[in-house]
């Protein structure tokens, strides 16, 4: 199985040697592209591999919150900041911000209220219970959307800066993808810097080795899966936004396939690993990116989830605790 | 959470009876034939009244009530006839004749309240497909306790086989074999829909195999994500397929599907002996009711099966691997093998039905095939009650019509009395597109169920058991030897 294994990631960098080969400078702007995809994926695959690392589920029903902070981000920039194209660097500025924090608390809240309701009665039950209520949570959560919203696509105007940070060669950088790194950053600092420096953390990571154990600690189990669902939604409020800023566009199921590619991005990298997620997360913004940008022998967009859940399948199958090894939030 | 309120509610009945005169303990103490009589009774009185006052009354009310009157009240589970316990086969049985008879009196059934008029044949075609689907995911959920999130990709493959075997969509053969009704200048394969049916089935179960081999080593969630990517991709091979890899090979059609597909028939020659159908599809407007009477045949011989297989050494294991993996294994249960069945029992199933519908349909689409569709299937198992033949049976019945007419029904009522001009008073001035939020009513039915009720409507008692002692399920994923 190794030398399978092997000889696919060979034929898979051969692939990418030929690409970029044949156009460098196409290949870095596909890469920038990447980037910022796997960087608005990190950002919920997070909060996928924070829920599963302290309960062991999988939250279904987190996709569809970052699409209602998207929904929440868009209503901000739309509705209250009334924000159009070429808006001042100083009010785009206060926007974004305002907006980021609403959307992440909004969110945070939302996920705390989602967990009280439809996990936490079932804790001691199968399984398989917490799943099939986090399934219907989905769902619930789309037609809110659709109530709200409607079944169309809400666009939002492209109100960040379109032009180069640099441009060498034919390499272009434009603002608005360094902007969705710049917002992403901080956000995931702030987070490793939560759980492995605050209190509130290390009682996150004790709660996820052993719920008993910790909770013979003096620590208030109930209190810390809350937070760590707030903190799991604020990340995919945080998510919302700014995929409402860079894509544009956002309708009732758009968290429900994106949250299907973050859970992978979460799987690949190890599951309840936070640096495995944001690295499974940039993989899976690459590949995807590559699939549909390379213009050599690539299957093109219509393949892109097929790839994803084919990786998916793979990862489970052969090495269920993915590319960063057997590491639990106790470790990261 | 559920019992606690179930038990406060009794309470309070029980208080306000006991008020009027009829404590509980003087309930208890008469007969029990008495009581039987007088809960049945009330039952269906406030049914009556229901339909007199909210519904559209006809005298056929009266005639079902008496129906279920005769079936409930008397024990007919004790009867036996010279030692043979003949009685529970008597229930069954009158229910399998009300709903052969029901096309004879469809058009005399009563308006019920909210819901409106009875299911056409159509949706009724549906009921019945969409059963045996709901009892081949029971195999996987229900008994044997594993999570599929992608039992559509089943229902699709059983569909594209039909699409594959009996259209004219592979037009560089000509193969035919007991189709009927095909013109004289089709080419492609046209096989009988009675075979397709079977290789469907069989076709499908091979792919459960082969998707189950390497993954049902896995955890229950994990399982339920790998089945989900299957039943993802599946969907996407078919949207994408007209064109596979670039060779210009076209398997599916792309987004346009492949239709027609042929009818299933039984031809002149068994016409002109035994006078079934020799064609379906030329029967004009009795073709719903020669679907429905086959679709009931199937859904006959899955039942059978179910409950052949559930008692069986088999079904046992199954039942065994769902309560506790690690003692099943350590009773001797070969874990892979025993679950690559259940699997490849729930598919055969799923590819039969899918196969059947896409026949009754008449064509098969890609965009069918959605992740939607699989909760749907999983909402009528966990809605009826996993693992139990009748609970499944119901809920697939109840959400199919819910989907195909019900909520639709209930939609037209709720704007008639409270929407823009209502009849009662308005409470929203837009009309409200009750069908638009089908899936979000169904999650909420997933979340109230798991909550309070997660045994099902119609439990089978040792799954109750399972989720009241809270079994944990926590399979090693390398526990499978």
């Amino acid at each position: 199985m190794p030398l399978m294994a092997g000889l696919f990631v060979a034929l898979l960098f051969a692939w990418l040697a030929v690409n970029f080969v044949k156009g460098p400078a196409y290949f870095f702007t596909i890469s920038f592209i990447g980037l910022t995809n796997g960087a608005v994926y990190a950002l919920v695959a997070l909060g996928y591999t924070l829920v599963y690392g302290i309960l062991e589920l999988i939250n279904f029903a987190h996709g569809d919150v970052f699409m209602l902070g998207g929904m929440f981000s868009a209503t901000m920039i739309l509705s209250v900041f009334n924000l159009k194209q070429h808006a001042s660097t100083g009010s785009l500025a206060v926007a974004i911000v305002v907006s980021l924090f609403v959307a992440m608390a909004a969110c945070g809240l939302l996920n705390v209220a989602i967990e009280r309701v439809a996990y936490r009665p079932l804790r001691g039950a199968p399984r398989l219970a917490p799943l099939i209520t986090a399934i219907g949570m989905s769902f619930i959560l789309q037609d809110v959307a659709l109530a709200w919203k409607g079944p169309g696509y809400t666009a939002i105007p492209s109100v960040l800066p379109t032009g180069n940070v640099f441009s060498i060669s034919g390499v272009h950088y434009t603002w608005e993808k360094l902007i969705v790194v710049v917002i992403t950053v901080p956000v995931l600092l702030l987070l490793l810097w939560l759980v492995q420096r605050t209190r509130q953390g290390k009682a996150m990571r004790a709660t996820a080795q052993d719920r008993d154990a910790a909770a013979m600690m003096g620590i208030d189990v109930n209190r810390t899966i809350s937070f760590t669902f707030l903190i799991a939604g604020g990340l995919a409020g945080a998510g919302g936004l700014v995929y409402a800023l860079y894509f544009g566009q956002l309708r009732y199921d758009t968290g429900f396939s994106l949250g299907l590619i973050a859970f992978t991005a979460a799987v690949l990298g190890g599951i309840g690993n936070l640096p495995g997620a944001v690295l499974g997360a940039l993989v899976i913004g690459f590949i995807q990116a590559f699939n549909e940008g390379l213009p050599w022998h690539t299957p093109g967009s219509d393949w892109t989830q097929s790839i994803v859940f084919s990786i998916l399948i793979l990862i489970l199958v052969f090495r269920p605790e993915g590319l960063l090894g057997e590491q639990t939030p106790e470790g990261a | 959470v559920g019992r606690r309120m179930r038990e406060s509610v009794s309470a309070a009945l029980w208080a306000a009876l006991g008020a009027l005169g009829l404590s509980k303990s003087r309930w208890l103490g008469l007969p029990r034939m008495t009581r039987r009589v007088v809960k049945a009774a009330l039952w269906v009185g406030i049914g009556l009244l229901l339909i007199v006052f909210f519904g559209v009354w006809k005298t056929s009310a009266l005639a079902i009530a008496a129906v279920i009157l005769v079936l409930v009240v008397p024990a007919w589970n004790r009867l036996s006839v010279r030692g043979r316990r003949i009685g529970k086969w008597i229930v069954p049985t009158a229910v399998l004749g009300i709903v052969t008879a029901y096309p004879f009196y469809l058009g005399s059934m009563p308006q019920f309240p909210i819901f409106g008029p009875a299911p056409q044949m159509s949706t009724m075609v549906g009921m019945a497909v969409f059963s045996m689907m709901a009892l081949g995911l029971n195999f996987v959920v229900g008994y044997a306790g594993l999570l599929d999130l992608g039992y559509v990709a089943f229902y699709a493959m059983g569909s594209y086989m039909a699409g594959w075997f009996a259209s004219s969509q592979f037009s560089q053969h000509d193969v035919r074999f007991g189709a009927v009704g095909v013109g004289p200048g089709l080419r492609g394969f046209h096989l009988s829909i009675w075979l397709v049916l079977l290789m469907a089935g069989i076709a499908t179960a091979v792919i459960g195999v082969l998707i189950g081999l390497p993954t049902l080593r896995l955890r229950g969630d994990y399982l339920a994500i790998v089945t989900l990517g299957f039943g993802e991709i599946m969907p996407q091979i078919a949207r994408n397929g007209d064109n596979l890899f670039g060779t210009g090979f076209n398997l599916t059609n792309g987004t346009g599907g492949i239709t027609p597909i042929d009818g299933p028939g039984f031809g002149n020659w068994v016409h002109h002996y035994l006078h079934l159908p020799a064609n379906y599809l030329t029967l004009g407007t009795n073709a719903d009711r020669a679907f429905f009477w086959t679709a009931l045949v199937l859904v006959l011989l899955t039942i059978f099966c179910s409950s052949r297989l559930r008692d069986s050494r088999l079904g046992r294991a199954w039942i065994a691997i769902r309560e506790d993996e690690v003692a099943a294994a350590a009773m001797g249960v070969p874990l892979m093998r025993t679950k690559t069945w259940a699997y490849a029992t729930g598919a055969f199933f799923g590819g039969v039905a899918g196969a059947y519908y896409a026949s009754y349909n008449g064509a098969a689409f890609p965009d069918q095939f959605f992740f939607n569709i699989s909760v749907f299937i999983l909402c009528m198992v966990i809605l009826g009650g996993m693992g139990n033949i009748w609970g499944v049976i119901f809920g697939a019945c109840f959400l199919e019509y819910l989907d195909r007419e019900g909520l639709a029904n209930i939609g037209s009522w709720l704007n008639g009395h409270f929407g823009p001009g209502g009849s009662d008073f308005q409470i929203w001035n837009k009309v409200l597109d009750v069908p638009l939020y089908e899936f979000g009513i169904f999650g909420t039915i997933l979340v109230v169920v798991m909550l309070f009720r997660p045994e099902g409507l119609i439990p089978s008692s040792r799954r109750a058991a399972e989720f009241h002692e809270g079994v944990h399920d926590e399979p090693l994923y390398d526990a499978a030897a």
